[in-house]
């Protein structure tokens, strides 16, 4: 009865515990045969035989005990099996030793039967005792698997919350990038705008000043073929008067003023051509004087243009012998063109407020400053001029004053860029409120 | 006559001189030129309204040739001295505005100098 206990048990131990795989043979658990068949077949035996076949059931136990312990010693890297085995081989020992005695000397086993009774039930006491120690110690095996497989669940719970966080915060930083990349299209798409947007400005300021030139080129050739007409009349008849001479002298100014005109209209063109086309970034050696005076014409006929009621008295004062400057013309037209507008757009301001007495003029001067071997151009107005709080934000890209629509706020910023990157020069602006708006270039000669 | 031309392209007195060579030769018609309006107010101070006419540029910096038109009107409000309005092409708005402030006439630029004068000769 206490050996199908001990076997029943260990047996359900170790196919609980323990791997069970090796002891397959034709796809038969030989354990779980042992431990539900063979076992309680045995025990059946040894209840139902009683005494008259006792050494069976007893060769049974033993070779049952034998085989567990065979399976515990293969597995004894097992932490269980190893204290299942120190528990279990003494009584297997004091088993064996009874069962030996017992069969084969009777006599001895007669004079010593109370002691080796005694020995089996010590190393009974010692099973239980190391049995429930295992038995513990399987338990805390068990939590601490659990506590294993809890934290792998929580780690890989874990794992996968780091995961998908930074899927998230890759997605994030490639939206962010696509961002970035939009918003650089977008301010190259808002330069050329801006290129433009200041070259409308100029057409209607370049048709105007195209037509005057080219007025003066057919008037002057219509009526110069007038007096040579009458010139013609007159050396027909032969007689040639005061007249004649003063008709010379008209013709030879006339084919002055065509060549003149013609040749303003041309520089016009070519200039709204400069403006134009793409910035080639090709240095030249640029008259400002010449520039300066095209491009606030250019402004004012632009902005008249575009609305009727605008008007400004403009002042060039260009300085004698300066020197010409190692300059992109179009970038460096830009920028007059744009604080040409600026100071237009001011004094316009300023004037519809209908202050009496009130004059809005606009001046460009240019200054040679050869000890610095530069040139000074001033664009100043008698505008609105420019609140304290804003002067730091008027080169900011997008900062404008205008009402949404109508500046990109992109003209200071990209002028400032032309000048101080594009020229190696400076541009700044001196401000009275209410008063007046000074703008200065300083670019060096080369 | 007295024709007062206010124009700021200096050229144009060349051209009017030439153009009407044979009437200034003759004394019929006599030229006068502002290039701005401010001078044209000033020259116009030494005339006789009844015989001059004013020919006015309306695209000029400074004052405009409407600014002129409304200043003269403001003293004479009609007509002598006559005020003719030379509009860029396609101007309509500034064609209004000098109607609603009294210009006796309008030429479109580019001038047609026979035009002119028939309109002078009248």
């Amino acid at each position: 009865m206490l050996n199908f206990f001990i076997c029943f048990f260990a047996l359900s131990i170790i196919r609980k515990n323990l791997d069970t795989s090796p002891y397959f043979r034709n796809n038969l658990d030989v354990l779980r045969i042992l431990h539900l068949i063979v076992v309680p077949c045995v025990m059946a035996f040894d209840v139902i035989l009683g005494d008259s076949m006792k050494l069976v059931a007893e060769t049974g136990w033993f070779i049952i005990l034998s085989y567990i312990l065979y399976v515990l010693y293969q597995q004894k890297e097992h932490i269980l099996s190893g204290s299942l085995l120190k528990a279990g081989l003494p009584y297997y020992a004091s088993y064996v030793l009874l069962f030996l005695i017992k069969y084969a000397l009777p006599s001895l086993y007669k004079t010593t039967e109370s002691y080796l009774d005694l020995l089996n039930i010590i190393t009974l006491v010692w099973l239980f005792a190391f049995g429930i120690s295992a038995k513990n110690q399987l338990n805390t095996l068990k939590r601490e698997k659990e506590q294993k497989e809890k934290v792998i669940h929580e780690n890989e719970a874990l794992e996968h919350l780091v995961r998908e966080r930074t899927n998230e915060i890759l997605q994030q930083k490639n939206q962010l990038e696509e961002t970035v990349e939009e918003l650089k299209q977008t301010q190259n798409q808002l330069i050329q705008q801006e290129k433009l947007a200041s070259l409308g400005e100029l057409t209607a300021g370049i048709a105007h000043e195209i037509q005057n030139p080219l007025n003066f080129v057919n008037n002057f050739s219509e009526v110069s073929t007038e007096l040579l007409e009458e010139l013609k009349e007159e050396l027909s008849t032969g007689h040639l008067s005061e007249n004649s001479s003063g008709i010379l002298e008209d013709l030879v100014q006339n084919l002055q003023k065509i060549s003149y005109h013609g040749k303003r209209a041309s520089g016009i063109v070519k200039n709204m051509l400069e403006h134009s086309r793409a910035s080639t970034g090709e240095r030249q050696q640029v008259d400002i004087n010449t520039l300066a005076e095209e491009y606030i014409k250019l402004s004012f006929h632009g902005l008249r243009a575009k609305d009727k009621s605008f008007n400004s008295d403009f002042k060039v004062w260009a300085a004698p012998a300066l020197p010409t400057v190692e300059a992109i013309p179009q970038d460096l037209g830009r920028v007059l063109l744009n604080l040409c507008n600026n100071a237009f757009y001011a004094v316009s301001r300023k004037a519809a407020e209908n202050i009496p007495g009130y004059k809005p003029l606009v001046t460009i001067a240019m200054e040679n400053l050869p000890a610095e071997e530069a040139v000074k151009i001033t664009v100043s107005d008698n505008g609105g001029g420019i609140p304290k709080e804003l002067k730091n934000k008027i080169f900011q890209p997008f900062f404008t004053t205008k009402p949404t629509g109508q500046g990109t706020g992109l003209g200071l910023s990209l002028s400032y860029d032309i000048i101080t990157k594009g020229h190696g020069g400076e541009l700044t602006v001196e401000s009275v409120e209410g008063e007046s708006t000074v703008f200065s270039i300083v670019l060096p000669v080369r | 006559m007295k024709i007062l031309v206010v124009d700021d392209e200096t050229d144009i007195k060349d051209l009017f001189l030439q153009k009407f060579r044979k009437e200034v030769r003759s004394g019929t018609m006599e030229f006068n030129f502002a290039t701005s309006g401010e001078e044209a107010l000033d020259l116009l101070k030494g005339y006789d309204p009844e015989s001059v006419l004013i020919l006015s540029d309306i695209n000029m910096p400074g004052m405009t040739g409407i600014e002129l038109l409304r200043k003269i009107r403001g003293k004479h409000p009609v007509a002598p001295p006559q005020v003719m309005m030379i509009t860029a092409y396609g101007d309509e708005a500034n064609r209004k505005a000098a109607t609603s402030l009294g210009a006796d006439d309008f030429l479109t630029k580019p001038l047609d100098f026979n035009e002119l004068k028939t309109k002078l000769l009248k």
